[in-house]
């Protein structure tokens, strides 16, 4: 600990972008990469007499983020405004819950390096709308591209639970983890679709009041909020030590030097004007329809582990890979629904298929890879049809769409495991071969190689070894 | 030809279109040649949109088709209304050039039903006001009396149907935008039911407060354009889903047995002693037609103009935020840095009522004050609901005067703006309730009209036409005419 008598106190507050299919008040696209200003419509651009209408599917999405933090849903919300001037907020406001969060009380258990499980509270979720985006051209103009403007957020308050700089990664991941597997967001660091708040403050051991705390705001990166409260924890112990004050101010974090640098001293707490938004009816939720959310929100990482490991004797660290990404564990359960091998199927993800993606660079949806068929190979495998080794042509053809079992057909990728059919080329092949039949019998273990290779090639490569093995073995003891 | 609207209702409009006495091009131009010859003594247009009124009209004449009443009938619009490729102002200089690319869903809906607009009527500066004085572009007069106000904030909109300029506009009401200057130039004006109407394309002023409602002479005018413009909208998640009855219904001239009630409040301090006995005399008539009438209380009216002027400021403050100078309308020149752009702008943008009204909801929202201001006011806006909720347990209507006083000069109140605001007493509640209410004529003070304003049950516009029908009918004073619609008659 480089902190000498300090207790590091770290709360963060997390937005999310949330995948809807539409913004949260205009029926806009929610979708990155476009040019400028063109997911937008009247109402993003706030002109006047427009209105907003809540995206119900935005809010659902939240409750789901909600309910998989263990929090409590509230059954009434309102939206409310946040004032505040900016060109990337057009309107001016901000909707979002300041009164009424849709989720309270929620917990997230976070496994540290040392194996223990850490419970860090979440103190509330609320559901709002992104800004836009402002960027400072060279030729002296402010660009505004107001795209990004309404995308639905979800942010997540935690309590000043987290006392390291260690903690607040291990809480970031497993959070990112947590919201991968609802569903609501792919939560793309590198596309700004998850973003952190940190507040650090330090106050000497044993003292009850927490010190002054510094904030950072919006920082996209796992590592870069990591290395900021390293700093700051370094920065403000140094502060402490040598009899100085910490005042409340907002820095920001400069990954090159890997320190934070003051952007402006609070000087009590900003005053948005927060007040219920008239243009919108507050929302009732009851329990029938957090039911039904709940019945939506796909099984957590956790859960999945579980049962691969319980269920389907997946070794546990197998278990692990398989639910990094929620498309993996969702391909993964599809496939073994579709007939595979729970054992087989989770080879080939973790092996072939982590590799393919990885030489090509693409995600799983990017592949033309599906449960289905390979679920089909591993069955072609299974039932002896094919052998292992054709399987690496047939797994070539699934990764490009193609059907296993017409692939094998067409191909003639089909394994012979006839007793009569494989009897007959034994047979010629040892009459062929007398020269052979006697390295055996002196001792020579290569003659069995060479006589299988001989197999081989007059099956084309159809024999199924392991029973043709064992034959040749029978028929050479019978010479 | 020019042409007066004083002696066409809508459905006689209608018969002389259907039945081909006159086109709905020749109607259109007749109407902007009046507008163009009248408007110069009375200034209640901001603009008109010849192009697009005629073009519209000659699409009615080409379809041929009036199973609508409103087909082939010209109207006026205030500025606050969206209206797609027509500039848009809010009688503010912040918007001044600003051609919005949407229609507000009540003008598509009176355009489907081949209703023509021939203009933008002049307003108070984003309908901050009572009288029209704070347009940035022009002063509007009285309908009876030039030297008069016409009220406000839709000052413009009523003085035209008033004069005969247009058989209907439509105007918007937050606080008695479209009853005071319905009252003080003597025609019929209803502010539906809170949700009845949609407000998209309504240039907000207070969004809980803000409805859209018609202007005309006559109530069964005023009831056919209801008809037209109300009901659901999925772009107005405030808009209600109830299913909209035909508001001419009720229409009988009947209202034995109707029981109306009086607040007592309603005729208090402040209240014009002629004002007062006009109502009155409106009201006996109502019971000499067979109605019920008693003297009721609502304790709270007098916190209600507090409560307003918090809730109502506070909404505007922040829905003129969005006017910053940086994706339309007016830009300050000459600034150095986006502060400034902001300052500069809205500076100059802005007059100076809806200044004071930014400061003010921008204190009241303000951290510190938000629990003694926004926050009280918002629970007397509950106890004036229950007020009202006791008495309608017992009542159809509650009537009384819709204005405390007729008609007062230009310029006397302008800068006294706690004067102005207090004048709002009568007709405030009614918006923070989100009930209907309508005015028409009761009589005359002076030469000037005086408002009785029939107040309804949620969603019961049907009821308060039924009462103001009957009064309108037995006293026939829509037939009374203003010098200036005299004068222009053709």
């Amino acid at each position: 600990m480089g902190t000498g008598n300090f207790e590091t106190t770290i709360g963060l507050e997390v937005h999310v972008e949330m995948q809807t299919n539409s913004k949260l008040m205009s029926p806009s696209p929610v979708h990155y990469g476009d040019e400028p200003n063109e997911n937008t419509n009247v109402i993003d651009f706030g002109y006047p007499g427009v209105l907003p209408v809540a995206n119900k599917g935005a809010l659902e999405f939240g409750m789901r983020a909600a309910l998989a933090l263990h929090a409590t849903v509230s059954p009434f919300i309102r939206w409310d405004r946040k004032n505040y001037f900016y060109p990337d907020n057009p309107k001016a406001y901000q909707t979002t819950q300041s009164q009424t969060p849709l989720g309270t009380n929620g917990y997230l258990d976070v496994q540290l390096e040392d194996g223990c499980v850490k419970r860090v509270r979440i103190k509330e979720l609320h559901v709002e709308e992104d800004a836009g985006k402002n960027t400072h051209g060279t030729d002296g103009y402010s660009y505004v591209d107001l795209n990004r403007q309404g995308t639905p957020l979800i942010e997540i308050v935690s309590e000043a639970d987290i006392a390291s700089p260690e903690e607040a990664y291990a809480y970031l991941e497993q959070l990112r983890q947590t919201i991968l597997f609802t569903g609501i967001s792919e939560a793309k660091m590198q596309e700004g679709q998850m973003r952190a708040d940190v507040n650090i403050s330090l106050r000497p051991y044993g003292s009850d009041q927490y010190g002054t705390k510094v904030e950072m705001k919006n920082i996209n990166s796992f590592n870069y909020v990591r290395n900021a409260l390293y700093f700051e924890e370094k920065r403000q112990a140094e502060v402490l030590r040598a009899g100085g004050v910490i005042q409340q101010e907002t820095r920001r974090y400069n990954e090159p030097t890997k320190s934070t640098i003051l952007m402006r001293v609070k000087e009590g707490a900003d005053d948005y004007r927060y007040f219920p938004e008239p243009d919108l009816a507050p929302v009732v939720i009851d329990q029938a329809w957090i039911d039904k959310v709940a019945a939506e929100l796909p099984k957590s990482a956790a859960e999945r582990q579980h049962d691969y490991v319980t269920n389907l004797g997946i070794e546990p660290y197998d278990a692990e890979v398989l639910t990094q990404t929620l498309a993996m564990a969702n391909f993964y359960d599809a496939t073994v629904v579709a007939g595979a091998d729970a054992k087989r199927a989770a080879n080939y993800l973790i092996g072939d298929v982590n590799a393919y993606m990885n030489k090509h660079q693409v995600e799983l949806s990017e592949t033309q890879l599906t449960p289905e068929h390979l679920a089909g190979m591993i069955r072609l495998i299974e039932s002896g049809t094919i052998s292992t080794k054709q399987a690496k042509q047939v797994f070539e053809a699934i990764m490009t769409g193609e059907e296993p079992e017409a692939f094998a057909k067409k191909h003639g990728l089909v394994q012979i495991s006839d007793p009569a059919v494989l009897l007959e080329w034994i047979t010629t092949v040892l009459d062929a071969n007398p020269q052979s039949i006697e390295d055996f019998k002196g001792g020579k273990d290569r003659a069995t190689g060479f006589l299988i290779g001989q197999l081989m090639k007059m099956s084309k490569g159809q024999a199924n070894p392991g029973i043709m093995n064992k034959m040749l073995l029978e028929e050479l003891a019978k010479r | 030809m020019t042409f007066n609207f004083f002696d066409n209702d809508l459905t006689t409009l209608h018969d002389k279109l259907a039945a081909k006495e006159m086109t709905a091009v020749e109607l259109t131009q007749a109407t902007l040649d009046n507008v163009a010859q009248v408007d110069p003594q009375l200034e209640a247009f901001i603009m008109t949109n010849p192009e697009a009124a005629l073009a519209q009209a000659k699409a009615v004449d080409d379809k041929q088709d009036f199973t609508q009443t409103l087909a082939g009938v010209p109207l006026a619009l205030k500025d606050n209304l969206a209206t797609e490729g027509i500039q848009t102002t809010g009688a503010s200089h912040i918007l001044e050039g600003f051609k919005p690319v949407y229609n507000a869903t009540v003008v598509d809906k009176l355009q489907a039903a081949g209703a023509i607009s021939v203009g933008k009527t002049n307003m108070d500066e984003f309908a901050m006001g009572g009288s029209t004085e704070t347009s940035y572009y022009k002063t509007t007069a009285n309908a009876w009396d030039q030297t008069k106000v016409p009220g406000g904030s839709s000052g413009g909109s009523a003085a035209a149907v008033a004069a005969g300029l247009v058989p209907f506009t439509l105007g918007s009401d937050t606080g008695g935008s479209i009853r005071q200057p319905a009252a003080f130039n003597g025609i019929v004006g209803l502010k539906p039911t809170y949700g009845r109407v949609s407000r998209w394309g309504l240039f907000a002023m207070a969004s809980s407060l803000d409805q859209i409602g018609p202007f005309t002479r006559t109530v069964k005018d005023n009831a056919l354009v209801l008809n037209a413009i109300s009901g659901f909208d999925a772009k107005d998640s405030t808009s209600s889903e109830r299913e909209v009855p035909d508001f001419t219904a009720k229409l009988t001239g009947d209202v034995k047995g109707l029981k109306i009630a009086v607040p007592k409040e309603y005729f208090g301090e402040g209240i014009d002693p002629k004002v007062a006995s006009t109502v009155k005399a409106a009201i006996a008539q109502l019971e000499a037609l067979g109605a019920t009438v008693d003297e009721v209380s609502l304790p709270h009216t007098k916190y209600g103009v507090a409560a307003y002027y918090i809730i109502m400021s506070s909404e505007a403050s922040s829905n003129v935020q969005r006017y910053d100078g940086v994706r339309y309308g007016f830009r300050a020149d000459d600034v150095k840095n986006l502060e400034e752009l902001y300052i500069k702008t809205r500076s100059e943008g802005f007059g100076d009522e809806v200044k004071r009204r930014i400061m003010l909801g921008t204190f009241s929202l303000s951290a510190g004050a938000y629990d003694a201001f926004f926050k009280k006011a918002a629970k007397i806006r509950t106890l004036l609901i229950e007020d009202f909720n006791k008495v309608f347990a017992d009542y159809d209507v509650i009537v009384g005067p819709t204005a405390p006083t007729v008609a007062y000069g230009l310029g006397e109140e302008v800068d006294d703006p706690t004067a102005m605001y207090l004048a709002d007493v009568l007709t405030i509640p009614v918006n923070l309730a989100g009930l209907p209410g309508m005015s028409v004529n009761a009589g005359f003070v002076d030469g000037l009209p005086v408002g009785l304003q029939i107040i309804g049950r949620p969603f019961d516009e049907a009821t308060v036409y039924q009462t103001g029908y009957a009064f309108e009918q037995t006293s026939r004073l829509f037939e009374q005419k203003p010098a200036i619609a005299k004068h222009t008659l053709s």
